[in-house]
């Protein structure tokens, strides 16, 4: 089992024919995902990745033709929101936006409007998501992680990586492991996934890591401590990181003394989590 | 991006927000001509990009031109919070009768846009924002609708606002959303926005911050940037699309991914080193994006040692592999190297740096103690 995504996930790659489109691309199909389309304006009719998909000129016209239920976006941050938009308005329940770097203006707009027509997006800026052995919808390197019974969630797109790979050099796999990007405006959060995994059977403890900047982590330990019956472990990145620095992520920003990782841990441990000081103790905490 | 004041107020008057009409100066002999030509008091007015100038003796009246030379000769010599004044704004001086408060900004956490306005505005608004709160009046604005009249009118009667200003009120709100929208701002602001004697309403101050990630669609206000106050560093890493941060240790750190970066800071740190930077080199590094983060980081002579971090998704760790390489025949640096390559092509990346001698680290955790020993031996 698992959350979001599985073997029966039928993809569409909106920016198939680009480099990172197309690289991408081959790993996911490689990895048994059920890539049905792709999309990039002008290109449609060709055939991609020896032959086995198709590519069609919009969103609407892959849909119609294929039923794909799901997207992935590895367009630019100047056309990416417009992507969210065209496959929002084709039907598609389910956007992951691998894209960085897209104003915070727009992704409220995009926000806004999603939230309207009930479509759920992930990211963007975040590397997707993973259900070990089943799909790959994403950039997350597919042998770092084996199935198993943890749920993952993260802010980070590497440092998740980082978890996957420590738990898998102990044997642990998880169900599905969700990054949900670290810009401030984003599709899902931290508590969306907690709840997805907390309902899912077959996820039995649940990492989440967080990081500087905003108060998610905060209201992820209140959450958490209403509202979850299985373990939460955890580790929170940027404890060095000066104050007022944008530290990459438009997020990790610690902004007027609020969002610092003390907080977070606090309020973390307060709700009954177990707070790693780096991510190779994840495992152990987990035991 | 932070914008000056004088930078600030003049895209605001685009949008038809009042704005005393003062001019900048380089020096103080300039300041003084355009005290000459203003007439009577004028406000001379440091241009550094932080907050709290007036508190920290950056803008002074001067009741004539050659006062206002003095004033300007002093606020030119002086630093304020760290940063070199090197421009004032000369301004007629205001005869105020109230400092209101006027901002938009990004409410992170409601995902939208808001507009907050306070009466008790000027200098001491952030002590007003921690002790009475609730003397600041907000509204979320919907993104896709835009600010709507009535909003502005209810900011108006929140912030007891007298009647005959609120048309001017909701002109100068629609005008700061619209110019907050347009130039893609993360910050808009007016402190104070002014009850002038004479009856009407103008901006005296004005700051913005505008989105970075939006700047290739607003080449105009891009080149408005002061690289003057910028750590060259910050400047140089800008250019290839790096994302770098000076800090005080000796252990050099390039990873992928801005969390992984902090979290490899945090474990230097726990191993008992110090970081001497944050540095993401993004995801998709190519080869010369590489070779340049390497530059950077060597540029800074505390550096004692490099510790290389990169788990490839995105990222192939054979390209970032190459850099390593092209970086190391240019800059051939003398201090030890720590390397760990994980994830996509890690392996071909191994291969390309099995001659370079590096250290080798498999773990992260081994990667920060073998760093933090280079670092001191
Ligand atoms: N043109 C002006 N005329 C009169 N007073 C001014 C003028 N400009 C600023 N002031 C006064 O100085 C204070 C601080 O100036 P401001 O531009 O807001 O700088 P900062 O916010 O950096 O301290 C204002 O609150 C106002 O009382
Ligand atoms: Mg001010």
């Amino acid at each position: 089992m698992s959350i979001l995504v599985n073997k029966d996930t039928r993809l569409l790659v909106q920016g198939i024919t680009g480099n990172e489109g197309l690289f991408h691309s081959k790993q996911m199909l490689a990895y048994g995902t059920k890539i049905v389309a792709g999309v990039t304006p002008g290109k449609g009719g060709e055939w991609v990745l020896d032959g086995k998909v198709p590519v069609f000129d919009s969103c609407k016209a892959a849909v119609n033709a294929t039923g794909a239920n799901a997207s992935i976006i590895f367009v630019s941050a100047r056309f990416a929101p417009d992507a969210i938009f065209e496959a929002a308005d084709a039907g598609i329940p389910f956007i992951v936006c691998i894209t960085e770097g897209i104003p915070v203006q727009d992704m409220m707009r995009v926000r806004e409007y999603l939230d309207q027509k009930g479509t759920r997006l992930l990211g963007p800026n975040c590397p997707g998501l993973l259900t070990p052995g089943e799909a790959k919808v994403g950039i997350i390197p597919g042998d770092i992680a084996i199935p198993g019974n943890v749920g993952v969630v993260s802010r980070s797109g590497t440092l998740t990586y980082e978890v996957l790979y420590a738990l898998k050099l102990v044997g642990m796999g998880a169900t599905t492991c969700v990054g949900i990007g670290g810009d401030p405006v984003n599709g899902t959060n931290f508590i969306d996934c907690l709840r997805m995994f907390e309902d899912d059977p077959h996820t039995e403890k649940v990492v989440m890591i967080g990081e500087i900047g905003g108060t998610d982590e905060e209201k992820a330990a209140d959450f958490i401590a209403k509202h979850m019956t299985k373990p939460v472990v955890s580790f929170i990145a940027g404890q060095t990181a000066p104050p007022g620095k944008r530290m990459g992520h438009a997020g990790a920003i610690i902004e007027g003394g609020a969002g610092t990782a003390a907080e977070k841990v606090k309020a973390l441990e307060a709700a009954g989590v177990k707070v790693a000081r780096h991510p190779e103790e994840i495992p152990d905490l987990l035991k | 991006m932070k914008l000056h004041e004088y930078q600030s107020k003049q895209i605001f008057a685009r949008y038809g927000v009042p704005i005393p009409k003062g001019r900048v100066a380089s020096t103080a002999s300039e300041a003084r001509q355009i005290a000459e030509e203003l007439g009577g008091r004028v406000v001379v007015k440091s241009q550094v990009l932080v907050g709290g100038r007036g508190k920290a003796g950056g803008i002074r009246l001067a009741k004539s031109p050659k006062e206002a030379e003095e004033v300007a000769t002093q606020i030119l010599g002086m630093e304020i919070k760290g940063l070199p004044v090197r421009k004032v704004l000369v301004d007629p001086a205001a005869n105020i009768e109230q400092e209101i408060y006027l901002g938009i900004t990004n409410d992170r956490a409601a995902r939208r846009p808001v507009l907050m306005a306070s009466a008790a505005g000027g200098v001491d608004i952030e002590e007003v924002a921690r002790t009475t709160p609730e003397k600041i009046i907000k509204v979320h604005i919907d993104p896709l609708l835009g600010l709507r009249d009535y909003q502005a009118r209810d900011i108006a009667v929140g912030i007891d606002l007298p009647k005959e200003y609120w048309k001017q009120f909701g002109e100068i709100c629609h005008g700061l959303w619209r110019a907050y929208v347009e130039c893609d701002a993360t910050l808009a602001e007016i402190n104070p926005l002014v009850i002038l004697k004479e009856k009407s309403l103008m901006a005296l101050d004005g700051k913005m911050l505008i989105d970075d990630n939006a700047l290739f669609r607003h080449p105009d206000l891009a080149e408005m940037r002061d690289v003057d106050e910028e750590a060259p560093a910050e400047t140089e890493a800008r250019k290839y699309g790096l994302s770098f941060i000076k800090l005080d240790g000796n252990i050099g750190c390039m990873v992928n991914g801005a969390g992984l970066a902090m979290t490899t800071m945090d474990i230097v740190k726990l191993f008992g080193g110090e970081p001497a930077n944050f540095l993401d080199i993004g995801g998709g590094a190519s080869a010369d994006k590489v070779a340049a983060a390497m530059r950077i980081i060597l540029s800074d002579k505390n550096v004692k040692a490099i510790l290389f971090n990169v788990f490839g998704g995105i990222t192939r760790c054979d390209e970032v592999a190459k850099g390593i390489l092209s970086a190391m025949a240019e800059v051939k640096p003398d201090i030890p190297m720590v390397v760990r390559l994980v994830g996509t092509n890690a392996e071909e990346g191994r291969k390309l740096l099995a001659d370079a001698k590096m250290i080798t680290a498999e773990t992260l955790a081994d990667a920060a103690r073998k760093a933090v020993a280079a670092a001191k031996a």
